[in-house]
């Protein structure tokens, strides 16, 4: 089985005639075997290429620290493995949904982002509506009986959030299922990256989530760089490294925040929201925009971290660190806050483990992986940042790892800005490579990212593929409501607070 | 003549000032500056002065929800004294229908919800009923606790009655109603931990949910009945936890002022240190408030 992945390194790159093309059997038979033996898909998506397509699969594995890749070719129809490899049913969906290739015996067959195939004016789900374009119409799951009812939330939500729909089957106040229908955010980014990359490419890397500038941002720069055979100088690997721990730590303030503001609990709700913006405030000393927009650059970074600025940094984080445990502390003294948290809501480690979650949420049911440790990149090859885990996958503790991860998170900064080595922030790239394949993961705040850049002959992108960690996880929410209070939902929802457009891309 | 006029004025116009009281406290505890006091007149007033949609699948039991829940707390608020000044109505039984002018107020805004249709609006309505079914039977036991006391059926006389003299002969029983009516208090004003009047979260809502569809003028009746609701039910529970009485009318007005502003401040509090319960928990907190004044109707009775 490893004999047929042809190995890799996070954020290095082949030449495509290294890649063999294998055979059908081969090649599905290689994914499942490589599944059973604990790799993990981090991405399947196709290429068309006339009226062939080639399927691409990237797996990982914590075990061996590698990524594996590997191709074949099909025409028009390809044999499912979601039946007996659920990971893959979302990107059998998404590759029928690009490429217009039906996965043969797929038990979940629906639309994924409603968008038209590569290079064809028609959709795959032409038959639904006329044109299957329209985010939201599809069949749904439904649920009959005495009793039973469907209550449908979204795409416009009462708070500012982003678009998404939801459809309940309850009992009562019971979920039975929780299906999700994305695809309002579709943007086009994939389609638009053919050809490049462009001046822009840059900048909508930065947007795929807004939330994930730095975590996307880093992934297609190690793309890059492992196509243009560039090496980031060191200065800039650091303040790379410190500008994704800030916006983990942004986000996971916020996140406790909002946890704590979904159960009512007014304190920690109202300090987080101001601490979330002590954190976002901390990027804008390095570059100017609280977003870390214009951080990171292929070849390294667009600004230096001076020594005032890693003075000042250090002071406004430890003044963050107490206020930060001051709030979260009280969380875990409320009684009341502690009875809205646990045992609602859970991911047992082996769903987990089926569905492959990836990042806090995968962590918090008890499995261990994080690319920081399993596939270092970047500083994390010098500086370690512990993992950690937790047990009970309910919301409890998602809102616990949270916190447990800002602390090592605070730590590394701290660490890092002490001992910020000198040099140049910008190494200039040179060309991308012909003709070759270069994958990159990083681990952004929601979990894994996977970028996987393919070039033609000239060195422009034939195929830019981007797996968002909410592509991963979004399945995980819906397995965490069977069976729970349909007004614990939003708890739910936000413990695990995945990416709309980020999924949508 | 002048006592029933500060009641009516003070009915008319100071329900919504415990709303601000309560979000300032909020505030205080959250390290905010928060809204001005007045904000939920504001409120009120800006939503007067919009237009109102009506859903075409509405019928008038929409347009009348929000008018019948105000016309019956406004009934219930003349039926109510205010500190020691007994309500300008007043006869014997009349704590049979303060109980079920808010019955009556209850069941229009559950059918107003039913009649959009909607399944947010059907599942707010099954939550208030169910609710307020757990809760009615505190209030009964309170009432027949306090007739018990009072000798009365007239909710004037009963609460009047309680003085620091009643809380030395039947401190126990009155001890009990006070927590068995607080948690009814809370839970009839959709607050923390009940119901959270300020999330957004269609789901997680009890009463929120059943007038979302309410705009405008009707919305702004709508809010102004809860502050009024939570005003009348407020004086109820003043009567029982604070029975402050001087004898004098105008000092007893200002006392019955600072106790309400004390029961906002209260409420305030309890909203700001705890979080909201899961829906599932509500019924056996409310059953203990039963229980509670169960027990004290029993400790009078013997």
């Amino acid at each position: 089985m490893k004999k047929l992945l042809t190995p890799l390194h996070n954020g290095s790159s082949i030449p495509l005639a290294r890649l063999p093309v294998t055979g059908n059997d081969p090649f599905f038979q290689g994914i499942l075997d490589a599944v059973d033996s604990s790799w993990r898909v981090s991405s399947y998506f196709g290429v068309p290429q006339g009226s062939d397509v080639e399927l691409y699969c990237v797996l990982a594995s914590k075990a061996d620290g590698t990524i594996g890749v590997v191709r074949t070719k099909v025409t028009n129809t390809f044999p499912s493995l979601a039946e007996v490899c659920p990971q893959l049913h979302l990107f059998e969906r998404e590759i029928a949904e690009q490429c217009f290739l039906t996965p043969e015996g797929h038990p979940w067959l629906k639309p994924v982002r409603f968008q038209r195939p590569f290079g064809q004016e028609r959709s795959y789900w032409h038959h639904l509506d006329g044109n299957g374009l329209l985010p939201g119409v599809m069949p749904y799951y439904q649920v009959e009986g005495e009793e039973v009812h469907e209550v449908a939330v979204g795409p416009v939500h009462a708070g500012v959030i982003e678009p998404g729909h939801f459809r309940f089957q309850c009992h009562g106040e019971e979920v039975f299922s929780l299906e999700i229908s994305l695809g309002f955010q579709h943007r086009g980014i994939e389609r638009a990256l053919i050809g490049g990359p462009y001046t822009q490419t840059m900048y909508q890397m930065e947007t795929i989530a807004g939330d994930t500038s730095i975590g996307h941002g880093q992934a297609y720069c190690m793309a890059m760089e492992a196509l243009a055979g560039c090496r980031v100088p060191p200065h800039a690997e650091v303040v790379r490294g410190i500008a994704l721990e800030l916006e983990r730590l942004a986000n996971h303030a916020g996140d406790l925040g909002a946890i704590a503001g979904d159960v009512g609990y007014l304190p920690t709700a109202s300090f987080c929201g101001r601490i979330r913006g002590d954190f976002l405030n901390m990027s804008s000393v390095i570059c100017g925009s609280r977003f870390g927009r214009g951080v990171v650059r292929p070849g390294g970074v667009g600004f230096a971290c001076g020594k005032s600025q890693a003075d000042e940094l250090l002071g406004r984080l430890e003044a963050a660190r107490s206020d930060l445990e001051n709030a979260v502390e009280l969380l875990w003294s409320t009684p009341s806050v502690m009875a809205r948290l646990e045992d609602v809501g859970i991911v047992t480690g082996d769903t987990a483990r089926e569905i492959a979650l990836v990042g806090p949420a995968a962590r918090a049911s008890g499995l261990n992986r994080d690319v920081r440790r399993d596939h270092p990149f970047g500083i994390f090859r010098m500086g370690q940042i512990p993992v950690v885990t937790a047990q009970s996958g309910d919301v409890y503790a998602r809102t616990l790892l949270r916190w447990l991860e800002a602390e090592r998170s605070m730590n590394f900064i701290a660490e890092q800005l002490h001992q910020l080595p000198a040099g140049g922030t910008l190494a200039a790239p040179g060309n991308l490579a012909a003709n070759s394949l270069a994958v990159s993961l990083t681990e952004g705040w929601r979990g894994e990212i996977c970028h996987t850049a393919i070039t033609d002959e000239v060195g422009r992108f034939s195929r830019y593929k981007i797996v968002d960690p909410s592509f991963h996880n979004w399945q995980g929410l819906s397995l965490a409501l069977r069976g729970q209070q349909i007004s614990d939902f939003p708890l739910c929802n936000k413990s695990f607070n995945l990416s709309y457009c980020g999924f949508d891309l | 003549m002048t006592n029933i006029l500060i009641h009516l004025l003070l009915a008319i116009f100071m329900p919504p000032l415990l709303l601000g009281v309560i979000g300032k406290t909020k505030a205080a505890f959250a390290g905010r500056i928060g809204a001005p006091f007045l904000q939920p007149y504001y409120d009120i007033f800006r939503l007067l002065r919009k237009g109102t949609v009506f859903s075409t699948t509405t019928t008038w039991i929409f347009r009348a929800g929000p008018i019948v829940s105000l016309a019956t707390t406004a009934v219930a608020a003349l039926l109510i004294p205010f500190g020691a000044h007994p309500a300008p109505i007043s006869f014997q039984g009349d704590m049979i229908l303060y109980a079920y002018l808010f019955a009556l107020g209850r069941f229009f805004t559950m059918a107003a919800a039913l009649d959009t249709g909607s399944s947010f609006e059907g599942m707010g309505s099954a939550r208030e009923a169910t609710y307020s079914c757990l809760a009615e039977p505190t209030l009964f036991f309170a009432l027949i606790t306090l007739s018990r006391l009072s000798g009365s059926y007239s909710l004037s006389a009963m609460l009047i009655k309680v003085s620091s003299s009643i809380w030395l002969e039947a401190g126990a029983a009155l001890i009990l109603l006070v927590g068995g009516m607080f948690i009814v208090l809370l839970v009839e004003n959709c607050r923390i931990p009940f119901d959270d009047p300020n999330t957004h979260l269609e789901l997680t809502m009890i009463h929120e949910v059943m007038v979302l569809d309410h705009s405008g003028p009707a919305f702004g009746l709508i809010q102004y009945g809860a502050s009024l609701k939570l005003f009348v039910l407020g004086a109820f529970f003043v009567h029982l936890a604070l029975p402050y009485a001087t004898g004098t009318p105008s000092v007893d007005w200002l006392l019955f002022i600072i106790s309400m502003l004390e029961l906002a401040v209260i409420i305030g509090t309890v909203e700001s240190v705890m979080a909201r319960l899961r829906l599932v928990r509500i019924p056996q907190l409310l059953v203990a408030a039963t229980i509670l004044a169960a027990f004290s109707t029993l400790l009078v009775i013997r």
